[in-house]
């Protein structure tokens, strides 16, 4: 294993870095105030208060219901569709389809990650190849896509996978180069080597990096599913939306807009826990 | 002297082996050592000849190679020329160093730190080393709250839980404030009286050197340009006039030898971590 890297591999990464983890610094940042109930009552103001000003501008006729159904309207829609039991069945399409789009990609992210991170001879090989790659968008690969896989459920999951792919790869490898060489230093003058110095040094050090990644990539995995969704299916969130559409019915289409708004709200959440799991021994996550 | 004293209970291996060599420490010979980079030849030939349980302190201007002379002999890097021996039966002893930073783990707790490379069984005489330096209470604690100085005697209790035979000492109190500093030469000193090691000690502090060593080196242009017993009873009183004459003899033999190079070391610990660790070491 080597841990040594090349300056070249290094300004590559930082520059990656840089553009991928400022944002998130700024996320972190509102992040900290949340513990305070005042503070997230008013973060809820502002969405309550536009609900409440719809509802009332559709009471009073100043909205079509054909551009956009009163809120009660949306919420018995959701009701009826909860209650009819198709909505689960939806649900369950679309977040199996994320889930399963983001363990292929994510994981396949990672393990090329980790390995273009640790070896020097795997970098050579891979790494000009995926930054070339990295820039088509997963969305332009649509038509080729629907050619190879046809309309079913492969073309959805090739779709999310090489867009959850990217993020986590880069994140990953610049994780794994980006840890203080100092530390690995003293690591191997205490006689790790090895897993047992990947496990205790290289991978914990690429870890917040790594976790940039994932919460890139769950906000990627809905955006790139609703879009997969559209195209053709014959369940999940995006086909009951479309289908919803043909019969003008604006409140379901509403219902599965703002199913995966919860989604991705659910999705960030759970990255976020994740985040205060694993870098609890990090000062800007206490 | 002290180092005979081997009675130690946190040890972990080697109990035999020690008993019948009295002393822990282990001999140190550095033979015609020349080490270059780039074609800059850092240390020049250099002799050293450290006793078992000698404390050696090595003292220099930045940039004059004594840093190098250390992670050579810690084996970080690999010597241009020549060679370091240390016991005659050709073992490797049991090397542990001290960094300037601590290089603590920050995602181990404090325990788990100090247990870095010890079977898990270790963890007992992991919380025994801790006790030693005084941070007992604090092993739940990730490094993130610790103080520099504690930082640092959590360094000193990770590697003294390995029972060195060899503790190499990389400016460890560099960056610790006048108090600390000198709270933890007394640790340093108490520890190593107590258990025998040989210790090396890079310092730029002269007066720390003369609390510390039996030995004080001077390293100059990648030579060793005086070598002078410390005679002193310990402990060592800073204020004692016998201490202040070695100082200032030492001293003004340091300030006579005009700079070589610009000072590169003593610049900011955040910008050594960046550049390459060549430049880190010189």
């Amino acid at each position: 294993m080597s841990a040594g890297i090349t300056s070249s591999g290094v300004q590559d990464a930082v520059a990656v870095a840089a553009t991928v983890s400022a944002p998130a610094k700024s996320v972190r940042k509102t992040e900290r105030g949340d513990s305070f109930g005042g503070k997230q009552l008013a973060s809820w103001a502002l969405p309550v208060g536009l609900i409440v000003f719809w509802q009332i501008a559709a009471q009073a006729g100043w909205l079509s219901s054909r551009i956009l159904p009163e809120p009660f309207a949306v919420l018995r829609a959701a009701w009826h569709l909860a209650v009819t039991g198709e909505l689960w069945v939806h649900l369950g399409v679309s977040t199996g389809r994320a889930a399963s789009g983001f363990a292929v990609g994510g994981g396949l992210g990672l393990l090329l990650g980790l390995l273009t991170g640790t070896f020097r001879q795997a970098e050579t090989l891979l790494d000009t190849t995926l930054q070339m790659v990295r820039n088509i968008p997963a969305l332009a690969l649509i038509p080729l896509v629907i050619l190879w896989f046809g309309i079913d459920e492969m073309s959805k999951l090739f779709l999310v996978s090489v867009g959850v792919f990217f993020p986590i790869y880069l994140n990953t490898f610049h994780g794994i180069r980006s840890v203080d060489k100092g530390l690995i230093e003293m690591a191997k003058s205490y006689g790790l080597s090895g897993w047992p110095l990947y496990r205790d040094v290289i991978l914990p050090g690429a870890l917040p990096s790594i976790l940039v990644g994932v919460r890139f990539a769950l906000g990627l995995v809905w955006v790139l599913l609703i879009v997969a969704e559209t195209i053709s299916a014959q369940a999940g969130i995006g086909y009951m939306t479309m289908n919803a559409r043909e019969f003008l019915q604006t409140d379901v289409v509403l219902v599965g807009i703002l199913l995966y708004a919860l989604l991705g709200k659910l999705a960030d959440v759970l990255a976020r826990g994740l985040e205060k799991f694993w870098l609890r021994w990090h000062p800007g996550y206490q | 002297m002290m180092q005979n004293n081997h009675v130690e209970t946190t040890e972990v291996k080697n109990t035999a082996e020690r008993q019948v060599r009295g002393v822990r420490g282990v001999r140190v010979q550095a033979k015609a050592l020349s080490k270059s980079y780039g074609g800059r030849e850092v240390l020049k030939s250099v002799e050293l000849d450290v006793k078992p349980g000698e404390f050696v302190a090595i003292v220099g201007r930045s940039g004059c190679g004594k840093s190098t002379l250390l992670r050579l002999i810690a084996k970080l890097e690999t010597a241009t020329s020549g060679d370091i021996a240390f016991a005659q039966d050709g073992h490797q002893p049991e090397t542990r160093i001290m960094f300037q930073d601590s290089r603590l783990l920050p995602w181990k707790r404090v325990l788990n730190n100090v247990a870095l490379g010890l079977p898990k069984s270790a963890l007992a005489s992991a919380a025994q080393a801790l006790r030693q330096v005084g941070l007992e209470e604090r092993g739940g604690e990730w490094p993130a709250v610790l103080s520099g100085g504690q930082r640092q005697r959590v360094a000193l209790a990770r590697a003294l839980v390995h029972d060195p035979e060899l503790l190499l000492l990389d400016e460890p109190l560099g960056a610790l404030d006048a108090l600390t500093r000198i709270e933890m030469q007394q640790l340093i000193e108490s520890l190593w009286q107590k258990r025998g090691f040989t210790a090396v000690l890079v310092t730029h502090d002269v007066q720390e050197a003369i609390a510390l060593a039996d030995r004080v080196v001077l390293i100059e242009d990648g030579r060793i340009t005086l070598d002078q017993t410390i005679d002193l009873p310990r402990p060592r009183a800073r204020g004692n006039l016998a201490f202040a004459q070695i100082e200032e003899a030492i001293l003004s033999r340091v300030l006579q030898h005009p700079a070589s190079a610009p000072d590169s070391t003593l610049g900011d610990i955040s910008l050594q971590k960046s550049v390459s660790q060549v430049q880190w070491a010189i």
